[in-house]
């Protein structure tokens, strides 16, 4: 019921929207709650086990009841809570968790069968047979209980990330927090004031209470156009901070206001760093415990006061108010000064002295118990002269304020208790740089919160050098809040704590019984305050009836941990930009554009893109393209984009000695001009990498590394230089980007080159592993004579802005030649033909010996490896050793990943011999050949084994044989 | 987390990577022996206290630096240049 004259709703602006495909009307500045509140609607939501009718509790983030679903297919947004969604038009809202209608339904079966469905049911219930629980159980249990539905779809809206940084973070903006914004603006210091509400004001907006010589809802708007008004200060609506993080780091929720609008982010995750903050969190109300507590219409009184104050809605039109202290008797006071009917002020507090008004108190009185399925329509009240019976609509309950200390605890703090308010305060330090003040640090009155929000800023900004003005702190309300603990009414039934996960006193006793004595045994086992609004009402009462229950005091019971975040964050916000080309970027290389205009399928290479292969006309499958690749290299002359090997530049007087520390085999002696093959090994004594080194000058080396370990092979350089060796003078910088660089292949390759290059090759200039500078059409380049394809070939660099034309002319000239462009699957065939390896067989756990390669590790000097190389346990003769692998059956395949076994020994992992890791059918060969390791693989060659594809099952023999097949005298190379 | 490079100034800790304990920075001479070697490169104490490790700056300056941090609180208590203390020994 909306009052006349009363809110701060635009009563000019009303708003159509829809709740369970009925139209209704609210005003702007309404929340979905409010606006059903204002039209009488109790009914809001079912519970989750027992789907009880469940109506609005709160006015804001805490809300245990009210939740329900927003929007449709892929924008479908369950559980968000009607007391902080804010009306717009066309907003269609849909209630959750009930079947067929949110006024009938079945499944409120449920609650007949309560006896049975106690806390720990689960764990006793559905215990056997094992197998029922994940096929039958269950699905039963998720489709009975629960919450909103997620509609599976990939979110189509946007959301955004965000960075901020700032002097001061003032985290709520009620009178603490805006009184403390003000200090620190006036000063000059940036200040971001983050508040989850769309208005400033806090309690401010939902009391009648002056500051100063104004309305407090009014000296809040005038503060906040004042804060507005200064460039150093960022006012933050709509934006929760969620979290409190190492360093003075913050986490923050920001929604977007009204209807979603394309291009605008629903949701923005904030992460703000501050050098001080003040919490400025408020208190939030918790319920008392009696029989059917939860019926629609039974409400904290402060909710009460705030729709009324606010939002000008009477929650009812006959209203009761139950507290057990004087803060309580303030809605009883608004209500009737509003003119709602308030049937009666009820006070456990024996000696409770009322405030003067037309309704009855009834001190040392307590409610029993409540009627009304779908809302409530009497209250039972124990008095001191007997049972009496009142017709009520709305029951304002308060047991009394606990200080929002949850930021505090975010970082392993634990809050303190405190007597006189009966409940827990901030424990001062708990967050370096955070000091909690106003009522969030248990000062619940309007002048100690002003007063206490300009002193914690000025102290936080004294600490970081920043001097204020004494603090011109308004006048307003300064009655002492008066409390006396009473946490449940004894008697039968059900008593509600825990709202959203339907957590009852009895649950509580159940659990303490069943010596789940510990805080946090009794949360696991009863879910008390595990749902999504993690018990902000109910914890403090349900450990203090778990204290009573066991015979212990509050502060030796403790309480639960308070993590992260303080409400709801959605998956889609906290890795908002991690989606897609944000997850992974994409790499392209020079020659990209022309390979997908050749048709080459791309595959990935890490982030890099690379072509597959150069299918033909004509050709149907890739291996027809991958062998015609394969035999254009060996018998013309072939083309391939290399750039995305490791490029690093090495430069320094230190260089060469430096790469005697970093690689197996010696550096130092290479002449300028030539190449050199180099291994390099982790500290353990396993491979890391390998690639190629080319001397361009006395002090200038380029390494080149494996495309995966670019990254990784020169933070080891950086480490080595760094943390090792800083003594010597070197310096290293990735040029991967900077260069474009081909492989031209085959035995057309210098034919290929010399019609390019501005002076011709040969020979005896130009040997196998020389390197050296080039020119091609005026543009300098590099020319290195490697192979890796086991082909007369060089590699040809060029400035990347020349990369894609280069490749155009290389290719154009090699078709001529009968040759042409060449892919990853013939890259790949061409180096196991050739024995080469890759990081399939330099996997981590692999050593130079295992690898053949023992002898590349220098005996004249140290190097990273060589230590723990020597170690018995990877020198063993015993070890699997790379060896080549030819099926028997020349017309087979082999696969990689099969395992090798002796021939007459059965395919069991006692007998595992080795492994494959390499596999190809060479078109040279004509036949399927392999890379492996072997036990002893050496000395095998010419034995026949198993080769066992569990996996697939596929079972072939094979020959060991040398692992390299084509052309093992290198005169190719070198021709 | 943040991290406060001697180099570049205060950072957020995804401008770092992470390797391990700052023991990496003291590597024993080759002939050391067996038990240098493997408490060099296997063995890690896990202290609840104040920890030595070393990240690298490798979105920022490059520098591998030696941090001195406390475990239990999280504060960071130092950040290093690690090439001061390898120049040390």
């Amino acid at each position: 019921m909306r009052i006349d004259g009363k809110g701060l709703v635009d009563r000019s602006s009303p708003i159509r929207f829809q709740f369970d495909g009925i139209g209704h009307t609210g005003f702007a500045g309404d929340t979905f709650a409010s606006a059903l509140l204002a039209k009488g609607q109790r009914l809001m939501a079912r519970s989750f086990k027992y789907h009880r009718p469940r109506g609005v509790m709160t006015a804001g983030s805490e809300e245990p009841n009210a939740l329900v679903t927003v929007g449709t297919g892929a924008a479908q947004e369950p559980n968000l809570r009607a007391t902080t969604l804010e009306i717009y038009h066309g907003l269609e809202v849909r209630s959750q968790n009930a079947w067929p209608s949110l006024s009938f339904d079945v499944m409120a079966v449920n609650d007949a069968l309560w006896p049975f469905l106690g806390a720990g049911f689960y764990y006793k219930t559905f215990m056997w047979p094992r197998s029922f629980w994940e096929h039958l159980y269950e699905p039963l249990i998720r489709r009975a209980a629960g919450l909103g539905a997620l509609s599976g779809q990939s979110v189509a809206e946007r959301y955004e990330k965000a960075f901020a940084f700032c002097d001061l973070l003032v985290i709520g903006a009620g009178p603490t927090g805006l009184m403390a914004a003000l200090t620190a603006g006036r000063a000059g210091a940036d200040v971001i004031l983050a508040d989850e509400d769309s208005l400033p004001g806090g309690r401010l907006n939902a009391e009648r209470h002056a500051v100063g010589d104004m309305a407090g809802s009014d000296w809040a708007a005038q503060a906040t156009v004042e804060l507005r008004a200064m460039p150093n200060v960022r006012v933050m609506t709509r934006t929760c901070v969620t979290g409190a993080y190492d360093q003075g780091t913050y986490g923050a929720l920001e929604r977007g206001a009204g209807a979603p609008q394309p291009g605008r982010p629903r949701e923005t995750f904030w992460r703000i760093v501050a050098k001080r903050s003040v919490l400025a969190a408020g208190a939030l109300e918790r319920q008392i415990a009696f029989a059917d507590n939860d019926r629609p219409g039974i409400m904290t009184a402060g909710a009460v006061r705030a729709y009324l104050n606010r939002w000008g809605v009477a929650a009812g039109r006959r209203v009761a108010v139950f507290g057990n202290n004087n803060d309580a008797h303030r809605t009883a006071l608004d209500l009737r000064a509003a003119g709602v009917e308030v049937v009666a002020l009820i006070d456990p507090r024996p000696k409770a002295s009322g405030p003067k008004g037309d309704f009855p108190l009834y001190a040392g009185a307590m409610v029993e118990g409540t009627r009304g399925w779908l809302g409530l329509r009497e209250i039972t009240v124990k008095t001191g002269g007997g049972i009496v019976r009142l017709a009520v609509d709305c029951l304002a309950v308060s047991g009394g304020w606990n200080p929002t200390v949850h930021l505090t605890c975010h970082m392993n703090g634990k809050p303190t208790w405190c007597d006189a308010i009966a409940s827990f305060v901030p424990t001062p330090g708990a967050v370096p740089g955070l000091v909690a003040a106003g009522a969030c640090a248990g000062a619940f009155s309007t002048a100690a919160c002003l007063a206490a929000g300009a002193q914690a800023a000025r102290d936080a900004l004294a600490e970081i050098g920043v001097t204020s003005a004494p603090p011109d702190v308004p006048e307003a309300d300064d009655t002492p809040y008066r409390i006396e603990p009473f946490w449940a009414v004894p008697g039968a039934g059900r008593a509600w704590l825990d709202y959203q996960n339907d957590v009852t006193l009895k649950d509580i006793k159940q659990a303490a019984t069943e010596n789940f004595r510990s805080v946090e045994h009794m949360k696991r086992y009863t879910t008390q305050g595990m749902a999504t609004d993690q018990g902000k009402n109910s914890n403090v009462a349900a450990l203090a009836l778990l204290a009573d229950a066991t015979g212990r005091g509050i502060p030796e019971t403790g309480n639960t941990t308070f993590r992260p975040p303080y409400t709801p964050v959605s998956i889609a916000a906290m890795g908002a930009g991690g989606q897609g080309m944000g997850f992974a970027p994409r790499r392209f290389t020079t020659s990209h554009a022309a390979s997908v205009q050749r048709d080459a399928p791309m595959v990935e290479a890490g982030l890099w893109y690379r072509p597959s292969y150069f299918p033909a006309a004509g050709e149907t499958t890739w291996r027809e393209a991958c062998d015609r690749e394969v035999r254009l290299v060996r018998e013309k002359v072939g083309v391939c984009d290399v750039s995305t090997l490791g490029k690093i530049d090495i430069q320094g007087p230190d260089a060469a000695t430096f790469l005697d520390i970093v690689y197996t085999n010696t550096f130092s002696t290479l002449q300028v001009g030539r190449v050199r093959y180099g291994l390099m090994l982790r500290e353990d004594g396993h491979v890391m990498d390998d690639g190629t080194s080319a001397r361009l000058g006395e002090t200038h080396f380029l390494m080149t590394t494996t495309t995966a370990a670019a990254g990784l092979v020169l933070r080891h350089l950086e480490f080595v230089h760094q943390a090792l060796r800083p003594d010597l003078d070197v310096r290293f910088a990735s040029v991967t980007e900077q260069w474009a660089q081909f492989a031209v292949a085959g035995p057309k390759s210098r034919t290929l080159l010399n019609d390019l290059l501005d002076r011709p090759l040969d020979n005896e200039t130009w040997p196998f592993m020389t390197c050296g500078p080039i020119t091609l059409g005026g543009v300098e380049g590099r020319l290195f004579r490697i192979s890796f394809s086991g082909e007369h070939a060089y590699e040809i660099a060029v400035p990347a802005r020349f990369g894609a034309s280069l490749f155009d002319t290389l290719v154009a000239r090699a078709e001529a030649l009968g040759g042409g462009a060449y892919g990853m699957e013939a890259l790949n065939v061409l180096r196991i033909e050739k024995g080469h390896l890759t990081h399939a067989e330099i996997h981590g756990a692999t050593t130079a010996f295992d690898i053949g390669f023992d002898r590349m590790v220098s005996a004249n000097k140290d190097c990273i490896g060589k230590t723990m190389a020597a170690r018995p346990g990877l020198t063993d003769p015993n070890r699997q050793q790379l060896v080549g692998l030819r099926p028997l059956d020349r017309a087979v395949e082999l696969t990689a990943g099969a395992h090798l076994f002796d021939r007459a020994a059965p395919a069991r992992r006692a007998h595992d011999q080795g492994y494959v890791t390499s596999v190809a059918f060479s078109p040279t060969l004509g036949h399927a050949i392999g890379l492996g390791f072997l036990s002893r693989g050496r000395d095998r060659h010419g034995e026949v084994v198993r080769v066992v594809d569990a996996l697939r099952g596929k079972e072939t023999l094979a020959e060991v044989c040398p692992p390299v097949f084509v052309d093992p005298q290198g005169g190719r190379l070198r021709g | 987390m943040r991290l406060t490079c001697p180099l570049c100034g205060d950072r957020d800790r995804r401008e770092f990577y992470y390797r391990g304990a700052a023991v990496a920075l003291h590597r024993p001479a080759p002939d050391a022996g067996v038990a240098a070697w493997d408490d060099y490169v296997h063995l890690r104490d896990n202290p609840a206290g104040e920890t030595r490790d070393l990240w690298h700056h490798e979105a920022g300056c490059g520098a591998w630096l030696v941090v001195t941090r406390h475990t239990v609180t999280h504060a960071v208590l130092e950040v290093a240049l690690a090439q001061d203390e390898g120049a040390a020994g």
